[in-house]
């Protein structure tokens, strides 16, 4: 299929969802909805990483929480103008304040890419296991800065008041849920640009066996480094409208642990080697836990994100998209 | 500057570092051993980070048997010992069926390891709550008063056990017969085949006993501090620190990046608040990373 037509595709689909849920739900599918393809987008993002180039991220919720706090920070400095600036400068600065959400995206997806890119080049000259270590320090060293850092908020957190409603979409949510649609029709698209173009392969290579892949001259640190910014940006993209959908952040909210860990097991439970495997993925397991917080607990619903890991990578390590291939061939090969 | 005020940071720090040492051996061995597997692999991509998972089971182990019964917590944790080296052996066992014999404990072996950390962390969240537990001992909140300075009870029982315990490791491990098959294994698991030693026990053992100093530092973290279920998480951090400082597989690096973490980051907590003090180990794990990957006494 060519990339045009997938877009389409992906357009008609989103369009279709927005107005399915805008006739026949109400504001609570609106929330769930958005929490699902939230859900898409970081799963998606982890598997440019992890599953095209097999290096292990457990600081997604690190990413995320940079895209959340970068549009704390500037809604703040926006609300505080006349205190920060003098005069002129905040009569200036007012024509740009407050700054709307899809440019938030864009810069949250900056930062993380930026920090990415910065963790990347100190740990990816060596062995996964260094960079794997480093993601995850990271996300508790990021909580320790916010934490201490008062304008955001420090450990008490801060809110974010967003209007009650926008011109065209009404209700705010589902001006943040059309965002999201947007959000997550870029992350797949790009997704599968990369499987299909030598990026991807040059990524797969590395994921083989990067000695050879470097004897063959593929510039694998490059590649990483690529791969890692990709990945860290469509993180702190899908961070940064949070603070407008959930109105309060503080660190323990934006820092969840649970984010890390969904954003794992969501390709890791569909399959890891396509775009396919963390929609599908994500899709089953965010609306699972959005009818598990609401029936039986959110702290269940964890342990049920965390079995499901475990069980996966024992039993079926290439995930649900792997089960539906081998199952496909076995019913191919009888005659 | 208030000299005394620094030197007691530094006695407290270092302290500190002795629990630190404790907690760092047992990932410190498994690093040894899979050291050989991963160079033979050209990656060094299995590490057991599900660690923290088994030392605050330990936690609450010595918790239950302290509040229940009274007993210490560091004699209930080395009765416990010899549960936790079958539970290591048992999580190897799967490991190694899962995933070391299929070749591909890079990626999913992490999340393996990763999916085990959260479950423990969530079923102990289920059962305990969000509380802290502390437990209780005679020598809990006094301290030594050696020629002016303070030695907390609380810091130092921890330390000479563990410190005792380092010993005791590295004497197996550089001494014994099994021990020094575990350092054989991390340099060459085929050398070890054909001198017809099976490398899988070696390692299924080592791992046992890794998972077994869980138990050990599963107490001493109970005596310093009251733990909750998310504590674990805060100290991976701080461990693959003291192990990537120490070089991979080297115990006494280890035990040297041990003590200098834990004066660094007493200084930290004492002259900048405690609320900075995980910052430090991901600055000197950065700062290894870019300077010295290999560690101080790595290979």
């Amino acid at each position: 299929m060519r990339t045009p037509l997938f877009i389409l595709l992906e357009v008609v689909f989103g369009a279709a969802l927005y107005l399915l849920f805008r006739k026949y739900g109400n504001d609570y599918v609106f929330f769930a909805g958005y929490t699902v393809l939230q859900y898409v987008v970081l799963a998606t993002a982890w598997n440019i990483l992890g599953g095209y180039c097999g290096y292990v991220n457990f600081g997604s919720a690190g990413f995320f929480a940079i895209g959340a706090y970068s549009s704390v920070f500037l809604y703040t400095v926006g609300q505080s103008l006349d205190d920060l600036f003098s005069e002129h400068t905040a009569g200036l600065l007012h024509h740009i304040f407050p700054i709307p959400v899809p440019i938030l995206i864009v810069i949250g997806g900056v930062m993380a890419g930026l920090v990415g890119l910065g963790t990347g080049y100190l740990t990816l000259r060596l062995r996964g296991v260094f960079f794997a270590i480093a993601t995850l320090a990271l996300a508790v060293v990021l909580e320790t800065l916010v934490v201490n850092w008062q304008f955001v908020g420090g450990s008490r957190g801060a809110y974010v008041i967003p209007p009650a409603k926008v011109p065209v979409f009404g209700p705010y949510i589902q001006y943040l849920f059309v965002l999201m649609i947007i959000l997550t029709i870029i992350a797949l698209t790009i997704a599968r640009l990369i499987e299909r173009s030598r990026l991807g392969m040059g990524f797969a290579t590395i994921r083989d066996d990067e000695m050879a892949a470097e004897a063959c001259g593929v510039p694998t640190l490059r590649l990483k480094l690529i791969a890692t910014v990709v990945s860290g940006a469509l993180m702190g993209m899908a961070g940064a409208p949070f603070p407008f959908y959930i109105g309060y952040v503080d660190p323990g909210s934006a820092f969840n642990l649970s984010y890390a860990v969904n954003s794992i097991a969501m390709p890791m439970i569909g399959g890891t080697t396509s775009w396919v495997g963390p929609l599908i993925g994500a899709i089953l397991l965010g609306t699972l836990q959005q009818v598990a917080t609401v029936t039986i607990s959110s702290v269940a619903n964890l342990l049920i994100v965390g079995l499901l890991l475990i069980g996966f990578v024992i039993v079926a390590p290439k995930g649900i998209v792997g089960l539906w291939e081998d199952w496909i061939n076995k019913w191919r090969a009888k005659p | 500057m208030d000299v005394n005020l620094l030197i007691n940071a530094i006695i407290a720090g270092l302290l500190l570092g002795g629990f630190y040492a404790a907690v760092t051996a047992g990932i410190s061995i498994y690093a040894a051993v899979t050291a050989g597997i991963s160079i033979a692999f050209g990656m060094l991509d299995i590490v057991n980070i599900a660690h923290p998972a088994f030392i605050i089971i330990g936690s609450y182990i010595a918790y239950i048997v302290n509040t229940k019964l009274g007993i210490d917590p560091i004699v209930v944790s080395i009765v416990a010992l010899p549960a936790f080296y079958a539970l290591g052996a048992l999580v190897y066992q799967v490991y190694y069926l899962s995933f070391e014999k299929r070749g591909q404990e890079s990626l999913r072996g992490l999340a393996f390891f990763f999916g085990l950390l959260f479950v423990t962390e969530v079923c102990l969240l289920l059962v305990f709550g969000v509380d802290y537990r502390s437990v209780d001992a005679p020598y809990i909140g006094s301290s030594l008063i050696l020629a002016g300075f303070e030695f907390p009870y609380r810091l130092l029982v921890p330390f000479l056990v563990s410190m005792a315990m380092f010993l005791g490791l590295q004497l197996f491990l550089s001494r014994s017969f099994i021990g020094r098959a575990v350092m054989a294994v991390s340099q060459d698991p085929l050398a070890l085949r054909l001198m017809a030693i099976d490398p899988t026990r070696i390692k299924r053992i080592a791992f046992g006993i890794s998972i077994a100093t869980a138990s050990l530092a599963g107490a001493f973290l109970i005596i310093i501090q009251p733990v909750i279920p998310s504590v674990g998480r805060d100290y991976i951090g701080r461990i693959f620190a003291i192990c990537v400082l120490g070089g991979l597989g080297s115990l006494p690096g280890t035990l040297i990046a041990a003590l200098l973490l834990g004066v660094i980051e007493s200084l930290t907590s004492t002259y900048y608040g405690p609320s900075w003090a995980p910052a430090v180990s991901f600055g000197i794990l950065l700062l290894t990373l870019a300077v010295r990957p290999s560690g101080l006494l790595g290979r």
